[in-house]
């Protein structure tokens, strides 16, 4: 029932972009094609879940116990680029198919604040290890919704006609606003 | 003296409206004009000294491994500002949470360092770092008032609508977080093709 | 100045130094910083702690122990006047606000009632779900016993009036000081309520 409640609320009550901002970059930034976004979903549902796997041992067994607990922003950072680093490098080698497709987004994930902060949230949330990385997977769910809904109607936006100061940026923020609005609508759910 | 490094970022080459960098605080610390404030000034410190001391160290870090050495940097001023705002101003701590230790993967930070610090002498990447900071703090704060007015009835805590009167809440909510920044964007975009 | 070459003692011992630096810079701020956010949490837990329960002489916070309620672990102070419990304050939390994570400090009487409540933290929506420490919201839980009050809104059959339009925030509330008492209850409250009701019976019985 948790797990349940848990997929709903990442997916559409608590999105990680529409309404807690984080990883906004690629939203804003490569939701032009909706075959780039499930890409990218991908590697960041892969990426977070190794990430939150790796942190909470760290902060269980490293952090925790020597008291220094104020270091957790610096060691996870150091571990999440490492982390993708590795990815790439043993992709690379042993699934070069894989690597095809995911590879090129891996370099963005490092400094996209999504992985750090789930890390760090799903921490703050008390979760067991199983929970950590079901949360991690289910956020990174959310991530690629919101992202294909983007790209879908950027999609189709290409062949309208908008006012010159809107093109780009600030009609891409104005649509995700709409669909923040709608998925207000979810706030009732669980 | 070349104060042109300072200005550069406060408008030529603003991380928010121009090069569109760090959008997650943006739209998610700009719920009133000190909120976005506190963040835009933590930001600016953070931005400071890593300049500097990307700077200061540059001769001693080989290419390959720069991008490491700027993180931990980065990363090591991110946790003095976390430390410094939990002690002293914990209520603005309280309401940033999470956006603080954030900082770090913030695309300004490791830009500057990238493009600017590393090239560049201390002083010309210390007015460099407070420029951009600067300019960062600007653009959060404008999208904090606006916000705050349309949402609160308020601008920097200073309510000017009776205490029960209905706003436009919407505005305080992630959707207005778009809609104020998209259309504030817009304007400026409006205002350079005039120019 | 010119750069060092990429080689692996040259990456190694920069690396290393600057982490050392980096690391002294941050050990120095932490020392500094540590007592004065020490100091800061205290206060408030302290300040939260007085709004909540009755008057007391003791200091709740060096006597906090442990309770659970089976899934999750809170801190309890317990406020006493001449060693005399006169109520339980307890930081309890939920998950399930409309922004996440809700703190709140609730303080129950030795019996179970609820004395007053103070929100510790919330990241609530401004306007709306914010006004649960409005006292509108706030007071109608003073003197309420959860044993006897449903400690859930009207909507889903309980006691509560829930804030206009921030029913998940209000459910959130009740959630918390649910939790608070399940977890008091087993620990503390229980126990007391047995040995009054023994002592209630001896009473009686003495009167026979």
């Amino acid at each position: 029932m948790e797990y349940i409640q848990i997929l709903i609320l990442a997916l559409f009550v608590n999105n990680v972009i529409l309404s807690q901002f984080l990883g906004i970059c690629p939203f804003l930034g490569i939701t032009n094609k909706i075959t780039t976004c499930i890409g990218m979903g991908a590697a960041m549902m892969f990426v977070m879940a190794l990430c939150n796997l790796i942190t909470y041992f760290i902060q269980i067994y490293v952090l925790n116990p020597l008291h220094i607990e104020f270091l957790q922003t610096i060691s996870f950072i150091l571990v999440i680029a490492a982390l993708v680093q590795m990815v790439e490098i043993i992709l690379k080698k042993v699934s070069p198919p894989l690597y095809q497709a995911l590879g090129i987004y891996l370099p963005l994930i490092t400094t996209n604040c999504a992985v750090l902060g789930i890390a760090i949230l799903a921490l703050q949330k008390n979760y067991n290890v199983i929970m950590s990385v079901y949360y991690a997977a289910a956020i990174a769910a959310g991530f690629t919704v919101a992202l294909i809904l983007m790209a879908g109607i950027r999609e189709q936006l290409e062949l309208v006609d908008t006012p010159e100061g809107m093109k780009g940026f600030p009609q891409t923020l104005i649509i995700g606003g709409m669909i923040s609005l709608a998925f207000m609508g979810f706030a009732g759910l669980v | 003296m070349n104060l042109k490094y300072f200005t550069n970022g406060l408008w030529k080459e603003n991380p928010t409206f121009v090069l569109v960098l760090g959008t997650c605080p943006t739209l998610a610390t700009t719920t009133s004009g000190f909120n976005a404030m506190g963040m835009g000034l933590a930001t600016t410190f953070v931005l400071l000294f890593s300049n500097i001391f990307v700077s200061l160290l540059k001769g001693f870090i080989p290419d390959k491994v720069r991008i490491g050495a700027f993180v931990v940097i980065i990363a090591t001023f991110v946790t003095v500002v976390d430390l410094l705002m939990k002690a002293y101003t914990p209520g603005l701590y309280g309401k940033l949470g999470i956006y603080i230790p954030l900082i770090v993967a913030n695309c300004i930070l490791l830009g500057r360092a990238e493009s600017f610090a590393q090239k560049f002498s201390v002083f010309p990447s210390a007015l460099d770092g407070l420029g951009v900071g600067l300019g960062f703090t600007m653009a959060l704060t404008s999208i904090g008032c606006v916000r705050e007015i349309l949402g609160s009835g308020s601008l920097f805590d200073i309510k000017f609508v009776a205490q029960d009167a209905r706003t436009i809440l919407l505005f305080i909510m992630p959707p207005g977080a778009f809609f104020t920044f998209g259309y504030l964007f817009a304007m400026v975009n409006r205002y350079k093709k005039g120019q | 100045m010119a750069k060092l070459e990429s080689s692996l003692t040259n990456m190694v011992i920069s690396l290393s130094l600057i982490s050392a630096i980096m690391a002294a810079a941050l050990g120095v701020t932490y020392l500094l910083t540590k007592d004065t956010i020490a100091n800061v949490e205290r206060k408030n837990i302290n300040t939260a702690i007085q709004q909540v329960v009755p008057a007391f002489d003791n200091d709740p916070f060096a006597d906090q122990f442990k309770v659970n309620n089976g899934t999750d672990t809170f801190v309890c102070y317990p406020a006493k006047k001449a060693s005399q419990v006169v109520g339980y304050a307890v930081k309890t939390f939920t998950n399930k606000g409309f922004g996440g994570h809700i703190s709140i400090m609730v303080g129950f009487l030795p019996d179970g009632t609820i004395y007053n409540t103070s929100v510790l933290e919330h990241k609530e929506t401004p306007g709306l779900g914010t006004k649960m420490t409005d006292p509108k919201f706030k007071n109608q839980f003073k003197g309420k016993n959860p044993n006897s009050y449903n400690l859930s809104v009207k909507k889903d059959g309980g006691d509560v009036d829930a804030i206009t339009a921030a029913t998940i925030s209000s459910r959130a509330f009740c959630d918390a000081l649910g939790n608070a008492f399940k977890a008091v209850h087993k620990k503390v409250l229980s126990s007391n309520n047995a040995a009054v009701t023994d002592s209630s019976a001896i009473q009686k019985g003495g009167l026979k």
